[in-house]
């Protein structure tokens, strides 16, 4: 048996910890056989390596020499990865910092935290390595298949690429703790990871919309433009896509690079660790903020004080906030697109009116979690003489209103360049944020709102149905700006996909 | 067990409810107009089950609810509009201040704006909760998000104020504030149905004590109508109450 209080005996803590959350995550927090959470894996392994296949057996010769176009194209990706993981490390150490958890218990004993937090710095390489690895795995796989055994290396440079985004993640939120204090680094920290996770992904698609008018990233890397102004093929910037392509000396120095990364980070970061997280908690433990503006609370009925409580608490969430932030950050590439139709540079509607309903929906499922699923005082509001039904319309109003903040300026914005577009985008975004709410009325469930991270896990149902709803509504609304009668087809399948969720939604009294 | 008004403030009359197993079970009480009732009961004796019917957060198998004359089953939000429930966990918002968090309560309760800012001033200075007025109720302690989520079902000024476990956690001033608040406002007519593990509270506070066990009312009067039914030589409520539940249940002693 492992001696308590060394580092093995932490690791084996940590261990048990994740295995038993990531049972939870693959559970959704419902006792199930074992065969059946093996059934799903299997199906999702089959369902993405096919789908890899679909998208890269069409492609070029793996084979083949690799010359500057193609270390452009998986420097490209390897950047989109990497962008992805350094937001998700972002997030994930600013929760360690945050959340209370066991740490004060650890804290308050004699076992090393130093020990602790040096497992719990690898953990995080490991989660980040392994979520990013569930992405690339068969993408990774498959090119190995095609085009030779040597692209496997790449499974060594995304866990090098992991490993380098903790370290830079642990280094950026100490430093930010330095600077600014533990009182703005959490909202900071979770902005900063919103805009890294968005931001590169953004940048491709501008540069993407600049030369090609699309919103296509494959565009952007095959791009002469950009190809041109790329470092020779020789150049150390090529080092990661080199070793991804089986470089023997490239792969060794990138995982050796990631190693000593995340090894100094731990030697720096651990100590501190303990002494920043205690800093975190006084936070949210210290007496509350006064003196702050008070917004004007007066509800002239109980209705409008349900709209507002829900439009307040969420402005006040910096985490939700962080969320809708990224989210409005992804719809930036769609809105620069727009604006370069509306000074005339070629019509692209049909693309970007799935966008905004797409993504209309997505806000709206969000938001009506948030109000229905994630009310934090559901006695009193049960307890209020008010009806069952004022309360969900109320509820309704609110999503309705905070997607149409966001979405209504655009899809207006898009009726002045073209009407047709932009009435069918108004009734898309509508029809796609009714859906969504309604699965989320069909499928509530009363959970605490700090878990919106896992709404998605507590029904998959209702996250089929959410993302097949909204992704049907955005079919339509494409094919409805060309012609009007086919895009009949995607919103029958739509409304079926509606029924079947109410006809599988819990039953209540 | 005691003769009730015509109109009483809260009536209950062949309560059931059953989970896994029958939680409330015929239950039959009565709280008089400007009455401070304790209900006691040993840990899952459906106390909380039942408050949570009367106050229409849990739909009852069978029975009748009225609370003042209305069937609760029958018109809930005519009964939810004179009725006030503050639960053992405080049901407040942490990121709204305890001023915002008022006037929401008020609005839902439709009291008008101006009555309802003044309710709150009054409340809030009242409760000692004037300090915080401002701050969001996110760094507030137990004790004083208690008072918060006293003040809101205050607010709204009910005639009747269900209450499952209100001084749990608190300090002793906190603990005093709220049982001198809940004091006045019988005094003032108000009526109050409340639970509580705390016997002294019970002892000193209530007018009248109903005693459950196993979904069931075991022994219902003031103190000495208890200690009557219970027997002689019993001096306290916890003497009694022990020897009430015992009595009921024949698996044994129940913990103090």
């Amino acid at each position: 048996m492992t001696q308590a209080g060394t580092l093995a005996w932490f690791a084996q803590h940590e261990t048990r910890l994740a295995w038993r959350d990531w049972s939870w995550l693959l559970s959704g927090g419902r006792r199930r056989r074992g065969y059946v959470i093996i059934l799903g894996a299997v199906a999702f392994i089959l369902f993405t390596h096919a789908f890899a296949y679909a998208t890269l057996a069409r492609s070029a010769d793996f084979g083949a020499a690799p010359d500057k176009r193609l270390l452009v194209a998986i420097g490209g990706t390897l950047l989109l990865y990497w962008s992805l993981m350094l937001s998700q490390a972002m997030e994930a150490v600013t929760r360690a910092f945050y959340a209370r958890g066991d740490l004060e218990l650890i804290l308050s004993s004699s076992a090393s935290a130093e020990r602790l937090f040096a497992v719990r710095i690898g953990a995080m390489a490991v989660s980040i390595a392994a979520m990013s690895l569930a992405l690339a795995g068969p993408v990774i796989n498959v090119l190995a298949w095609l085009g030779g055994a040597h692209w496997l290396a790449a499974y060594g440079v995304v866990i090098a690429l992991a490993m380098a985004a903790v370290a830079i993640s642990v280094l950026l939120t100490i430093g930010l703790f330095r600077m600014i204090g533990p009182k703005k680094t959490r909202l900071v920290a979770q902005i900063v990871a919103a805009v890294i996770g968005a931001s590169f992904v953004i940048g491709v698609q501008l540069v993407a919309i600049l030369s090609a008018g699309t919103l296509s990233r494959a565009v952007a890397f095959q791009s002469a433009a950009i190809v041109d102004r790329m470092p020779d093929p020789e150049s150390l910037w090529w080092l990661p896509a080199r070793a991804a392509m089986g470089n023997g000396p490239a792969l060794t120095a990138v995982l050796a690079l990631g190693i000593i990364a995340l090894a100094l980070v731990i030697r720096v970061g651990a100590p501190r660790f303990g002494e920043l997280a205690l800093a975190a908690g006084g936070v949210s433990r210290s007496a509350a903020r006064n003196n702050r503006r008070s917004v004007g609370f007066r509800p002239r009925s109980p209705g409008q004080a349900l709209r507002r409580k829900e439009w307040l608490l969420l402005l006040r969430d910096p985490w939700l906030m962080s969320q809708s932030l990224m989210q409005l950050l992804y719809l930036l590439p769609p809105f620069f697109l727009l604006s370069r139709m509306f000074y005339g540079e070629g019509h692209n509607t049909a693309l970007l009116v799935p966008v905004l309903i797409m993504a209309a929906g997505q806000l709206a499922g969000g938001l009506a979690w948030l109000a229905i699923s994630g009310e934090d005082a559901p006695d009193l509001i049960a307890s209020a003489p008010v009806t069952a039904a004022r309360v969900w319309g109320a509820k309704a109003e609110a999503v309705a209103g905070g997607v149409g903040i966001v979405f209504v300026p655009m899809a207006i914005g898009l009726a002045i360049v073209d009407p047709v577009a932009g009435v069918v985008t108004l009734v898309g975004l509508a029809l796609a944020g009714v859906a969504a709410t309604l699965i989320q009325f069909w499928f509530r469930a009363q959970v605490n709102r700090s878990l919106f991270r896992r709404r998605h896990v507590s029904s998959r149902i209702a996250t089929f149905a959410e993302a097949l709803s909204s992704i049907l509504w955005a079919g339509a609304g494409a094919i409805g700006v060309v012609n009007l009668w086919p895009a009949i087809f995607p919103a029958a399948l739509a409304l079926l996909v509606l029924g079947g969720a109410w006809m599988l939604s819990p039953k209540r009294p | 067990m005691s003769e009730i008004p015509p109109q009483a403030a809260l009536e209950i009359r062949d309560l059931a409810k059953s989970f896994d197993r029958p939680a409330v079970d015929g239950l039959s009480l009565a709280v008089r107009a400007g009455e401070f009732y304790t209900l006691l009961g040993p840990n899952g004796a459906g106390k909380t089950t039942t408050l949570r019917m009367v106050t229409g957060l849990l739909k009852p198998d069978r029975g009748a609810i009225s609370v003042f004359g209305v069937d609760v089953l029958a018109d809930p939000v005519a009964a939810k509009q004179i009725m006030a429930w503050i639960s053992d966990e405080p049901m407040i918002y942490d990121r709204l201040t305890p001023l915002e968090y008022l006037h929401f309560v008020a609005g839902l309760w439709g009291v008008e704006h101006a009555t309802a800012e003044a309710r709150a001033r009054e409340l809030i200075g009242w409760l000692g909760l004037a300090a915080h007025a401002q701050a969001r109720c996110e760094g507030l302690s137990k004790g004083t998000r208690q008072k918060v989520a006293l003040a809101g079902a205050l607010v709204h000024e009910p005639r009747l104020i269900i209450l499952d476990e209100p001084l749990t956690g608190l300090d002793a001033a906190s603990a005093r504030l709220v049982k001198n608040v809940l004091r006045e406002r019988v005094a003032q007519g108000c009526s109050v149905v409340m639970t509580t593990h705390i016997l002294e509270v019970a002892e000193r506070m209530a007018d009248r004590i109903g005693v459950m066990c196993d979904g069931r009312l075991v022994a219902e009067g003031t103190l000495q109508e208890l200690q009557h039914q219970a027997g002689a030589g019993l001096a306290t409520l916890e003497d009694t109450f022990l020897a009430l539940v015992d009595s009921d249940r024949a698996d044994g002693p129940i913990a103090a």
